[in-house]
């Protein structure tokens, strides 16, 4: 007989206060410090990519703020050579896995060049249908497991993007295959317009993991301690198969630069949540152990600035080639294609019509 | 052609351990065509996957796996079934190559059974090869028969692209032909001219040129006939130099007349070659509605007589 349960799991309260039983040893003091360090960190990028947006010089974006432990959290308790899958909004996690910020911007400014993901960040390039991504983070752990690497992959989906149908299609086949598949939902209350009520009846979404037969666990996903340890449990026992970890967390800004939360949302209940604040209650516990100050915060602050600053300089000095656009269809250049290359050089009709970023 | 396509899968599983076969009861049951027939024999549960029925995660496993640096060759039961999958193929199997500038490829090559004429229930019959053209980014192969098949489909596998390779049910076991046992590439990308002739030029692929060969001969016309072999990327030029040639232009192919193949290539023939024909260009297709049920499908495939009467037409233009 069948009796599932779901464990929820957390470490660190809103007030800051440990369940010191529940904390993995490798989170010392300098750990935790890193990790409020990285959420932080993020969370200027984030405000950065935003005002950018809204000067004209960045794309269309979505913002990650509120969900800092959810993403640093999971990066951090990544091995080395394990494999991220992100969808959209897992920028956090690119910093973490030391993606070159000068990239990240070259992405956020429009450019396929920033898709180009360094080999040593063992992560994907952002995709933004949600969770179509997810297939390929099976495939991903499928050829870890045929050619035994060892290494687990970890993918992110929203709360919306457990309605899809590659959501189920991705941690059936996972569990069938017994990959080493960590599949994390960020579950984050809204899918743009959509409050998570209206998504599923069902009471968690980690739930889900038992209709595909692999493991399921939910942790408040505000809390770094508990989704570093629920992620790492996971990484760590991916070679007997998947896990499907659900962290409740809050998407505290709008769902991309394109939409207006507060057509949709109450005040009241972004108030409730920002006393869950994920940065404010791990500084809470830093200073209550006394390991961090407001003159720690200043210089953090201020190295912060100035490396997203500098990467922003260096990204907008980047200029496209449109050329590209025709070079990297198919490993080779077709006639038909070439022909349509040539046209364009020929009758000069790029010039004068890109952002001035491009250089035909 | 079931053979030819069984054995270059048996040498490319040999000659290279990246590749794996996946999808859905091609293991024990050796495909529902017969075409993975003894290869789950020959190299084992982890190379010939039998997958839970979903096709989109068959073909977004797939691309994992070769953007994991392994050589995956799904196959898709049917064409009609392949929609299921389309999402996968258009977004990603098409864009990934572009979208990190080629730091990540989708090596792959993805099998279907495609057009009708072997009286089966709906979605198992439609002929999608135009879907998959029109987007970029994706190779779509069609053989017409099992020489074809066999060096078509190494060489797909041998090329760090996402190919679509389209397999005719009609022609799995219509025709023997000569097949070498080793290995042999035919070039994608490359359309063959498997007939020269003087009095017209016909264009087609796929399960009608065994049609238009059978026409010709009985007709005596001398035709010049091209076999597509690859739709796309298109061999504009075999196309525009033979049009040229002959002056006369006919496309022929399974798939609806509306916005299809046929339509692409009379367009081209229009801006290259318009000042060397002396008649309008003409489409032999199916009509322009979804598959019929089999109890109709004579009616609406076109036929040699649908064929024979366009060339009537078009040589007493």
């Amino acid at each position: 007989m069948f009796d599932g349960q779901i464990q929820y799991l957390q470490i660190l309260d809103e007030n800051g206060n440990v369940d010191s039983s529940l904390l993995p040893p490798s989170v010392t003091d300098e750990f935790a410090v890193s990790m409020y360090k990285y959420m932080n960190f993020a969370r200027a990028l984030d405000a950065k990519t935003l005002s950018l947006q809204r000067q004209g010089r960045a794309v269309t974006y979505a913002p990650l703020i509120g969900e800092e432990a959810t993403q640093i959290g999971s990066a951090l308790a990544m091995r080395k050579d394990d494999i991220f899958v992100p969808n959209f909004r897992q920028h956090g996690v690119y910093l973490v896995r030391g993606l070159p910020l000068e990239l990240y911007f070259i992405y956020w400014r429009g450019f396929e060049e920033g898709g180009a993901i360094p080999a040593n960040v063992n992560g994907l390039p952002v995709i933004v249908p949600v969770a179509s991504q997810m297939p390929h983070a099976v495939g991903i752990a499928f050829a870890q497991k045929y050619k035994g690497t060892g290494n687990a992959v970890i993918t992110y989906v929203g709360d919306g993007g457990t309605s899809e149908g590659d959501f189920y299609e991705s941690i059936n086949f996972a569990g069938v295959f017994k990959v080493p598949l960590v599949a994390i939902i960020e579950d984050n209350q809204w899918a743009i317009s959509v409050p998570r009520k209206k998504q599923s009846a069902a009471e968690t979404l980690a739930q889900k993991a038992f209709a595909a037969g692999i493991k399921g666990v939910q942790v408040d996903g505000n809390d770094v301690f508990a989704v570093y340890k629920a992620v790492g449990d996971a990484i760590a026992s991916s070679a007997e198969g998947p896990t499907l970890i659900e962290c409740v967390t809050y998407r505290m800004s709008m769902h991309t630069t394109a939409d207006d939360p507060t057509k949709y949302r109450s005040d009241s209940e972004l108030d409730a949540w920002r006393k869950k604040d994920p940065i404010d209650r791990l500084r809470k516990y830093l200073v209550s152990k006394g390991i961090w100050d407001d003159s720690k915060e200043k210089a953090m602050s201020d190295e912060q600035a100035s490396a997203i600053n500098d990467a922003v300089k260096k990204a907008e000095e980047f200029k496209g080639d449109p050329k590209s656009m025709f070079q990297h269809v198919y490993s080779f250049v077709p006639e038909v294609l070439d022909e349509e290359l040539q046209d364009s050089l020929a009758n000069n009709f790029w010039q004068g019509t890109g952002t001035g970023n491009e250089s035909p | 052609m079931v053979s030819a396509i069984n054995n270059a899968l048996e040498l490319l599983m040999k000659e290279n351990n990246d590749i794996v076969l996946l999808g859905e009861d091609i293991g024990v049951d050796g495909g529902v065509f017969r075409v993975t027939d003894g290869l789950l024999a020959k190299f084992g549960e982890n190379r010939v996957i039998d997958t839970p029925l979903a096709e989109s995660a068959i073909i977004g496993t797939s691309i994992g796996m070769a953007l994991a640096g392994m050589h995956p060759i799904p196959e898709i039961q049917f064409a009609g079934f392949m929609y299921e999958g389309f999402a996968q193929l258009i977004n990603h199997a098409a864009r990934y190559r572009s979208r990190s500038r080629s730091r990540f490829t989708v090596p792959m090559v993805v099998r279907v059974p495609v057009s009708g004429g072997v009286r089966t229930l709906e979605h198992h019959s439609e002929s999608p090869e135009a879907f998959y053209s029109h987007v970029g980014g994706l190779i779509v192969v069609e053989p017409s028969g099992p020489y074809d098949a066999k060096g078509l489909l190494i060489k797909a596998a041998h090329m760090q692209d996402p190919v679509l390779f389209l397999e005719p049910t009609k022609l799995y076991r219509l025709f023997k032909q000569e097949v070498p046992e080793d290995m042999y590439e035919i070039e994608i990308g490359k359309a063959n001219v498997v007939s020269e002739g003087d009095d017209l030029t016909i264009i087609t692929y796929g399960t009608m040129l065994p049609l238009v060969k059978s026409v010709v001969e009985k007709k005596g016309v001398s035709a010049q006939v091209i076999d597509l072999r690859t739709i796309n990327p298109l061999d504009e030029s075999t196309i525009i130099e033979g049009v040229k040639k002959t002056g006369k232009a006919m496309i022929v192919h399974e798939a609806p007349l509306s916005f299809g193949v046929g339509a692409e290539i009379a367009a081209r023939i229009a801006e290259k070659a318009i000042y060397d024909l002396d008649a309008p260009v003409m489409r032999v297709a199916s009509d322009s509605f979804p598959y019929p049920f089999p109890g109709y499908e004579q009616y609406y495939i076109p036929n040699e007589a649908k064929i024979s009467k366009a060339i009537d037409k078009m040589l007493s233009s």
